[in-house]
Order: C-alpha cells, then structure tokens, then sequence
C-alpha cells in the first residue's frame, strides 16, 4: 500500500469515525414499550443534596419516572397531581422518582417547597440522563417503569389524575402487565 | 431641674443618634452589594442556553430567562466573569459554555479544524509544487487536441475575422 493510498485511507477512516460519532451522540430517540431503561444505574444527585440516587435503585418496585424542571410552566399543574398521585399509590410497590432536568438547583428546591412534593428527586442539571437515556424531548414526560426496570407507559407532557387512573392503576392494581 | 429635664430628651436623642451613626454606616456597608466585577451582556456572549441550544443573548425561553436571573445574582454577589461561568457549569455542565472547554474530548473541537486547515494547506501546497513542476519540465503550453484540418483551420480564421472588431 503506497503512502498515499494509506493517507487517503486514514482521511475517510477518520470522516467515518467522525460522522458515526455526531449520529451517536446525537441518537436520542426516544424508549419503545418494552425497552428496558438504558443505564439505569446512573447515578445522579438527589436534588436535596443529599448524597446520589438512581432509577435503577428502585428496582422491583413499579416506579412513575417524571421529568420536569422549575422553569417548566405545565409542570406547576403537574407536581400537585403526582403528589396527590404519590400519596394515594406509594408503598412498597410503588413511588413516583421525580427527574429535575436542566435546571437550576435552587429553583428546583423553591418549586419542591412551593409545591411541598415529597417523593424522592433526582437531579439531572445537564439533561444528559433525560435527554440521551430517556430520550426525552421535552419537560414534563413521565415513563412509568414496570419491576422489571421496563418502559411499560411513556407520557409527553404533563399527567393529569384522569391519565393517571387509566394509564397507570391499572398496572399497579395488577388489570394490566407489562 | 425641670428645664434640665425638658432639655435632657434633646440631648439623649443627639447622644443614641451619634453613637448609632457608626453602627448604622456599618451595617449600610454590609447590606450594599458587593461591587459587580462584570456585566450581564458580557457573560451573556460566552453561555448558551442548554435547553434552546442557543448562545444566551439570543434566547428568550423560560429557561434561559432563570439563567438570566441567576447571572444577575451573582453579579451582584461580585463574582467575576469566570466564577460565575463555573458556577453554571457546576449547574449545567459543561454544555452551557459557548466555546468547549480545552480539555478531555472536547479538545478535538479545537484541534479537528485546526488539523483540517493545516492538511488542506499542505495539500494545496503539494498541487501547487506539482503543477508548477510539470509545467517547467513539459516546454511551453500548448493547446490541447489534434491539429486542425487546413480547411478546418480557415474556417475558423474566417469565422475569427468576422467577429474581428
């Protein structure tokens, strides 16, 4: 192989590696029903600060992933239906794990006060989590994720308790299966 | 003694204001912000808005208007411009600055054109040193294809002195 037949090679070598590498890292599409959740063991920081927390933590348990962020006007109609949501359904098989994304952390703590939400918050500054396991688009969306740590119901915008009762009781009372 | 005691009121209120003076200028001190140590616009130009993927100053959404808001505190908490670059990193990863950071992978983003423009600077340069040492060896141009046929070759001197002004 002459020098120049190599340096040809290595160029487009190198503009594959390149382009595979934007459509990687820009691959984000979003779960199917089914997919288990991608690197549920990430660890982020538990919004109060105290210490880190994963989704894959609450494995065996159904768990209401929501993500949301304080800037996020629907989320302020959302958070008070979760936690109505969380006190009537949490227990042993159930929590709701909220996802702070792209936010500010003091601003993501006035809203947790404002709204007195009490179920455990992870905190996702960067949105990578969201953005790139989740593959979310947006704030709020919600995947309720079965024991098994699979997607079971995916939500786009904000829940309201009537999608709640329909979509994601039946699971939890065991009328429907992942 | 009862003009005393008339005056004395006066007199104590001029006491606790004086006394107090020193206190209250300290405590104006501390309540003032510390000196800003940059501006709004100037941060504004370096950050992005991570959710729009926008520089800042170009960004109008919610989110970005919190960044804002936060930029201001800290300006008036007298951080400098990069004490509060780091401060939102800190918040949203490095994703938030404008220009990758010169370490790790993102390296590559300075170096890749850096390394693209040298390479095709050399390359350039090679055509060039090429063509021009072609061009020496091969004697004076020349028109390329076959020589014209003689008729040909009046024709189009025709043609040429027709269009001849």
């Amino acid at each position: 192989m002459s020098a120049r037949t190599l340096a040809v090679f290595i160029a487009v070598l190198a503009v594959i590696g390149l382009l595979g590498y934007g459509l990687l890292k820009k691959s984000s599409d979003s779960l199917a029903i089914g997919d288990p959740i991608p690197d549920a063991t990430t660890s982020l920081p538990r919004l109060d600060g105290g210490g880190t927390g994963s989704v894959a933590d609450y494995r065996g348990r159904w768990v209401l992933v929501n993500v949301w962020a304080s800037w996020c006007v629907p989320c302020r109609s959302e958070s008070p239906t979760l936690e109505r949501f969380y006190a009537a359904h949490r227990g042993p098989d159930f929590t709701v794990l909220g996802i702070d994304s792209n936010d500010l952390s003091t601003d993501a703590l006035d809203f947790a006060h404002r709204y007195r939400l009490t179920y455990p918050q992870l905190r996702d500054g960067d949105g990578n989590f969201a953005q790139h396991e989740l593959g979310t688009t947006g704030v709020p969306e919600s995947f309720l994720v079965d024991p098994q740590g699979k997607l079971v119901v995916h939500s786009l915008g904000p829940v309201t308790d009537r999608y709640l009762s329909s979509n994601v009781v039946p699971y939890l009372s065991g009328r429907a299966s992942g | 003694m009862r003009r005393a005691l008339l005056a004395a009121p006066p007199l104590l209120v001029a006491v606790v204001l004086l006394l107090a003076a020193p206190v209250a200028a300290s405590s104006g001190t501390m309540a003032n912000p510390a000196s800003p140590k940059t501006t709004l616009p100037d941060v504004e130009d370096d950050v992005m808005c991570p959710v729009c993927g926008t520089a800042l100053n170009l960004s109008s959404s919610p989110q970005a208007d919190r960044e804002r808001a936060f930029i201001r505190r800290e300006i008036v908490a007298g951080k400098t411009k990069d004490q509060i670059k780091s401060e939102l990193v800190a918040q949203y990863g490095t994703a938030v600055l404008a220009e990758p950071p010169k370490s790790g992978f993102d390296l590559t983003a300075w170096l890749v054109p850096g390394a693209a423009i040298l390479l095709a600077a050399i390359a350039i340069a090679i055509g060039l040193w090429r063509w021009r040492r072609a061009g020496r060896s091969g004697g004076p141009p020349t028109a390329g294809g076959p020589p014209l046929e003689p008729t040909d070759s009046e024709r189009l001197d025709a043609d040429l002195a027709r269009y001849d002004l």
